[in-house]
């Protein structure tokens, strides 16, 4: 018997005649974790809602076809019935948590079932026991970081114990740590109380080895359902922006993909490939190893050419709050004329302050920061630079040409009306300015790659690669990392404790790194599948790695 | 400036005691004139706000009052033509005509800005100390949507708060002329409909719409339940009864007349120490 079926759903949001989904069916038994795989706009967010109930009774639009939701029909019951039965967390943590207290929060959905006070005081510490956050039930939730948050509001989504739980991509705003934790998390939840999940999610590798069901949508319809390792299959065919790196580089090596690191190398094991290290310092290695065809499909100028002199100095920067924490301890860095630069760390590891400093928005309490000239920035949330009604007001037509996008094909549109990648370059374009004027000798950006898929993030890299300025990117995504990057610096508690290429870094980190370089364990300074791949080119199984496959970067 | 748990008598105390004890202290603060029952009444505002906030959370407070409470002064010293006793003669000036100031009028103005500043301590001591959780769960059981309201409200004030901070700050980072006024209000108004359809989406996923009132708790009353519930009932019971019987006269215009008489000096020590009395009780009142 199925807990969720869905028999022909097609929906249009309000004054849209384009449907966001179309024709969709999909069944989901008890206990079976699904993950929902898709490009940004396919539909994956209005699919979760459907199940929700927020679709059609929160939204609006015009609905056809059948939603039952443990045997609830979800057109004659709305959110607050279906809210017995399923558990919804969004992507913003900041937005979902709506009480005061933690404690207040994970007893909201159970009191708003009018549920004895002694049944609402014990789920409450059962849920704070099971995702580990007793500590934080009576702190205020304004004072949480967004990994706390996250979890918290998991609490909330979990403290009615549904019986499905329907997550749209949860990890977005955190950290590769507090991630990890989370999806560690899911998957002991599906194990030990047999709660079905329904995953939307960008960053498949995370989530792929513990799936039962990848549910694959474009354009509103479901194109693939199958098991983890077919869908790779036919992600690498059909479509390979959703084929995770592993999968890459397996299929590069002309074996099947599987999902996950820990099976990854165990194919790697069975099919008796050794990865060759060559003789030359780790650092440079996977460089030297990776073939011209399948470096990228853009040319990476701050790889090839050295720095040409300074484009920023950040002298002994400290940033101590009035009676509150220190951010930076004596932060000093040096970037180049025209360096790629990625600042890591965990959530509040001071990167978004760090940038802050370099842009002028905040005053170091100690320390100096020398530009060699403007420091353009671009914060978090696109949205916030796009105030006129125009894309040709916010921007000069020649700035927009330089991030890619057309004056006059796009000049007369609302900036609310593009795309999430659009909307980035249109403010991109925003900071950056009129080449003509003043242009910044560094251009940083905060989390841009946030709720991104990997499509996206392609084209942001291959743009960030062919500006003019030094960038520096504030990120918690190494794959984007490995694919722009010349120049890691990792920040923890607000030192800088790495610093060095790109190579250096992630091939050795255990968060901070990538697929490839987990399943290759740091070998030859691998990060992308095509460098992995290079590593095993002496092998008589892979003298020929597969030509006809272009690798498509991260 | 928001709810924090904190160690102290107040914070242990539930949501209707608390709430009791902040609106029986402003019950009294717009019923009695007498500038000893009132002075007595500051002071027990001003010690029950430096127990629960923290230091600088108060001097924002305390430095927000005084200045309300000098302006109520400084503007009813100008505009009041009442009072015998002019201490000032300031001629003809610009909108407000022919001013001559006087001690009547100064001394009034005093009393009704030490009034508003004992309201806006009173509503500090319950921004700081009062669970606002429980206190929204109180009404719901009262009003179901206007507690909707309410709870949106609440969160969305810290949201926004931060997002016009971001906003303010992408708007710094753009090089050349900024914004108009107009541009910037109406992107504010649009981020604040998709921020408010986020909160209300997630209070339905919670199942707040389903309209189902909670249980009422059962929890036994503790000593500070008691206290501070005790203690609202005997402030609002002095202020009344100390209205109603005269024991704190002022007579502002056209001669002022205050005397201190013993029954506003019992008055006044009654409040005090009703008033802080509830904080003696240390027990119990861990974070």
């Amino acid at each position: 018997m199925s807990l969720l079926e869905l028999d022909r759903v097609s929906y249009a949001y309000p004054g849209r005649t384009q449907p966001s989904l179309c024709d969709v069916s999909l069944r989901v038994r008890p206990g079976e974790l699904v993950v929902v795989a898709g490009r940004s706009g396919s539909g994956k967010s209005t699919l979760l809602r459907v199940v929700s109930g927020l679709v059609p009774h929160f939204h609006g639009g015009r609905f056809a076809g059948r939603a039952t939701v443990a045997a609830l029909d979800t057109r004659e019951h709305g959110p607050g019935d279906l809210a017995t039965r399923v558990g919804t967390l969004f992507q913003d943590p900041e937005t979902q948590v709506v009480m005061g207290t933690v404690r207040a929060e994970l007893a909201l959905p159970l009191e708003n079932r009018g549920q004895a006070p002694a049944v609402v005081a014990r789920a409450v510490e059962e849920t704070a026991l099971a995702l580990g956050i007793t500590h934080l039930l009576d702190r205020s939730t304004a004072e949480l970081s967004g990994g706390e948050l996250q979890r918290v509001a998991l609490g909330a989504a979990l403290s009615g114990a549904p019986q499905l739980l329907v997550l749209d991509e949860p990890t977005s705003q955190l950290d590769p740590v507090a991630g990890d934790e989370l999806i560690t998390t899911l998957r002991r939840l599906n194990e030990d109380r047999d709660t079905a999940i329904l995953l939307a999610e960008h960053r498949l590798e995370r989530c792929l080895a513990f799936a039962d069901r990848v549910v694959a949508l474009e354009g509103g319809r479901i194109v693939c359902d199958a098991s983890p390792a077919e869908f790779l299959v036919w992600a690498l065919r059909a479509a390979p922006d959703l084929a995770t790196p592993g999968a890459r580089l397996l299929d590069l090596l002309g074996l099947l993909p599987v999902a996950g690191v820990k099976r990854a190398r165990a194919a790697l094991r069975d099919a008796h490939l050794e990865p060759v290290i060559p003789d030359v310092p780790e650092a440079e290695a996977g460089r030297e190893n990776v073939p011209p065809a399948a470096e990228g499909t853009h040319e990476r100028k701050g790889h090839s050419a050295p720095p040409r002199g300074q484009a920023l100095r950040v002298q002994r920067v400290w940033h101590e709050l009035r009676e509150g924490p220190v951010i930076l301890r004596a932060v000093s860095v040096e970037v180049g004329a025209g360096e790629r630069v990625a600042l890591m760390g965990a959530n509040g590891a001071g990167k978004s302050t760090l940038l802050r400093h370099a842009a002028g928005l905040m005053r170091p309490t100690r320390g100096r920061i020398i530009p060699a000239g403007r420091v353009a920035l671009l914060l978090q949330n696109p949205t916030d630079y796009l105030v006129h009604d125009t894309v040709s007001a916010e921007a000069p037509a020649s700035a927009l040409r330089t991030v890619g996008l057309d004056p006059a094909q796009l000049g007369l549109r609302h900036p609310r009306e593009l795309s999430v990648g659009e909307k980035q370059r249109l403010a991109l374009a925003v900071v950056l300015g009129d080449p003509g004027d003043e242009p910044p000798a560094v251009l940083c950006l905060d989390e841009p790659t946030r709720g991104m898929d990997r499509g996206l993030k392609r084209d942001l890299a291959r743009l960030l690669t062919q500006l003019e300025p030094a960038v520096i990117v504030a990120t918690h995504d190494p794959e984007f990392v490995a694919d722009f990057a010349d120049r890691v610096i990792l920040l923890g508690a607000g030192r800088v404790i790495a610093d060095g290429p790109v190579a250096d870094i992630l091939a050795s980190g255990a968060y901070f790194t990538t697929e490839t370089a987990r399943i290759m364990g740091g070998a030859g300074g691998a990060l992308t599948p095509s460098q992995g791949a290079a590593l095993f080119s002496g092998h008589p199984r892979v003298s020929s790695p597969a030509p006809d496959l272009v690798e498509v970067p991260l | 400036m928001t709810y924090r748990r904190r160690a102290t008598a107040l914070h242990a105390a539930r949501a209707a005691a608390g709430l009791a004890y902040c609106l029986a202290l402003a019950l009294a603060a717009l019923l009695l004139s007498g500038p000893v029952a009132l002075g007595a009444l500051a002071l027990a505002v001003l010690g029950a706000a430096a127990v629960v906030g923290s230091r600088r959370e108060l001097r924002r407070a305390v430095a927000f009052a005084a200045g309300l409470g000098l302006m109520v002064m400084l503007v009813n010293a100008l505009v009041t033509r009442d009072g015998l006793t002019v201490i000032w003669r300031l001629g003809n000036l610009p909108v407000f005509g022919q001013t001559d100031v006087t001690l009547e009028a100064t001394v009034y103005g005093a009393i009704l800005g030490l009034r508003a500043a004992v309201l806006v301590l009173c509503g500090f001591l319950y921004t700081v100390a009062v669970d606002p959780d429980e206190v929204l769960r109180l009404f719901r059981r009262v009003s179901f949507r206007s507690a909707l309201t309410a709870t949106l409200s609440t969160r969305m004030v810290p949201i926004l708060l931060r997002d016009s901070r971001r906003l303010a700050d992408a708007q710094r980072c753009r090089p050349g002329p900024p914004p108009s006024r107009l541009q910037l209000i109406q992107a504010a108004t649009a981020g604040v409909l998709d921020r408010a359809l986020d909160a209300a989406a997630a209070l339905e996923v919670r199942g707040y719409g389903a309209g189902r009132a909670p249980a009422q708790a059962r929890d036994p009353w503790s000593r500070h339940d008691l206290a501070f519930g005790g203690a609202a009932v005997l402030i609002a019971g002095l202020a009344i009864a100390g209205r109603a019987s005269g024991w704190a006269p002022l007579n502002a215009y056209p001669a002022l007349h205050a005397p201190v008489t013993p029954s506003q000096v019992a008055l006044a020590a009654g409040l005090l120490t009703c008033a802080l009395a509830p904080f003696a009780g240390r027990r119990g009142v861990e974070v």
